[in-house]
């Protein structure tokens, strides 16, 4: 098992102490880490899920626009984050692990290291309260 | 492959009756080949003594910087090699996100902090960059990656047909960290480490002074131990010792460390002059210390 990068480290040990709710992606979209904030819009805790490809993500989560209608992966913002290296936003509906839909603000940057080096993204997110 | 320890102490250099025997000067340490390749690993002020004691036959020299924190750095420029037109320099050392390595060296050799440029210097000098990745320098190759401590630090590993040396001199790998150590995974440095013949790693603090300086970069003696356990090394020396603790305070601190941590392999307190020689499964501490 490979050692993660230390920016990756650092990152993943900054959200696990932030109120925030944080989801990190390496750079080949696979979730590596979410915090205890998160796990309640995801709606599992991330021990229980444990890493997922980014094709995985996609699946458990069912990103969807306020029509039910599926997101194309190119506008998720973990995916422009890591495609394109730069922050996008979104406002949609996933379906968390516990099967409730929820409206939720994402807000993704890219992970850029030393030496310019691609090493993930980091997703911000917020449930949208009606 | 040979070691040996020529600067110990961390933060700045601490001469005095106090610290005699673990030594006041900062981090240098001599790693020489069975085939002569000699490297260098930081250029604290314990890098003057070094220079001096270097063979004169000697045709190239390679200087590996962790980082360029001062007590790093600051026996740089009183490095008689790079005053020999004769002799090749191989600086290696990371570069900052904005600024290369000659430049971040330049900062300190330079006036006002330093007299000599470093574009005046005599020797045959060449720098190259380092974040992660492997190289190979004669009979050595050096993997280096970047570890958890402030501003760009890079630790090293350095592989020999039958040793394995591993320098982290300034490492916080608990930071962020409840329950210390994480898997090896999210453990920074581990990769480096493990299964090392010879660890020589960051043990400035007891636990009390740890507790008061979370996030400086630097470890407990119980830290470094509990990660030196979890990276499977064959052996320890204890490195970068704070300035304000006398050879009575580094004796009681790796005391208390090892009675806590009780690790199965040998633990030394890393004083000036100390020599290992590792090889074929062997670790020589030439001037063996007990445990503690």
């Amino acid at each position: 098992m490979a050692q993660m990068e230390i920016e990756v480290i650092l990152t993943r040990q900054l959200a696990s102490y932030l109120a925030t709710p944080i989801f990190v992606v390496d750079k080949d979209g696979r979730l590596i880490f979410y915090n205890e904030p998160a796990e309640s819009i995801l709606g599992r805790r991330f021990e229980e899920t444990a890493e997922m490809s980014g094709a995985e993500v996609i699946a458990a989560f069912s990103p969807m626009d306020s029509r039910g209608k599926k997101i194309d992966d190119a506008k998720i913002p973990l995916r422009i984050a890591l495609a394109e290296r730069r922050p996008a936003f979104l406002c949609f509906w996933i379906r968390g692990l516990d099967g409730v839909k929820r409206q939720i603000d994402v807000t993704a940057f890219p992970l850029i290291g030393q030496a310019n080096a691609l090493l993930g993204a980091v997703a911000l997110f917020w449930e949208v309260q009606e | 492959m040979k070691v040996t320890l020529w600067g110990t102490r961390g933060s700045i250099a601490a001469p005095g009756p106090e610290t005699a025997y673990y030594g006041g000067n900062t981090p240098c340490v001599a790693v020489e080949g069975n085939q002569g390749t000699t490297l260098v690993l930081d250029a604290g002020t314990g890098i003057r003594r070094l220079g001096g004691a270097l063979p004169c036959t000697l045709k190239r020299v390679d200087l590996l910087l962790t980082h360029l924190h001062m007590d790093h750095l600051q026996g740089l420029g009183f490095f008689a090699p790079l005053y020999n037109p004769a002799l090749e320099v191989h600086i290696w050392g990371p570069p900052s996100a904005q600024y290369d390595l000659r430049t971040r060296l330049i900062r300190y050799l330079s006036p006002p902090l330093f007299p000599v440029l470093l574009r005046d210097l005599p020797c045959k000098l060449s720098l190259h960059e380092v974040a992660d990745g492997d190289f190979t320098i004669g009979e050595f190759c050096v993997q280096s990656e970047l570890i958890c401590h402030p501003g760009p630090t890079v630790g090293y590993r350095i592989v020999s047909e039958n040793a394995v040396l591993t320098y982290l001199p300034d490492h916080e790998p608990a930071l962020g960290v409840p329950d210390f150590p994480a898997p090896p995974k999210w453990t920074s440095g581990y990769s480096l480490a493990h299964k090392a013949d010879l660890l020589i790693h960051d043990a400035q603090y007891s636990n009390a002074e740890y507790a008061t300086r979370i996030g400086w970069g630097h470890s407990s003696m119980e830290h470094a131990l509990r990660f030196a356990i979890h990276a499977k090394v064959r052996s320890f020396v204890a490195f970068h010792h704070d300035p304000a603790h006398s050879d009575k305070d580094v004796k009681k601190l790796l005391k208390d460390g090892v009675a806590a941590v009780k690790p199965s392999f040998p633990v030394v307190g890393g004083a000036e002059n100390k020599c290992f020689t590792l090889g074929n499964n062997s670790i020589n501490l030439l001037e063996q210390e007990e445990n503690g």
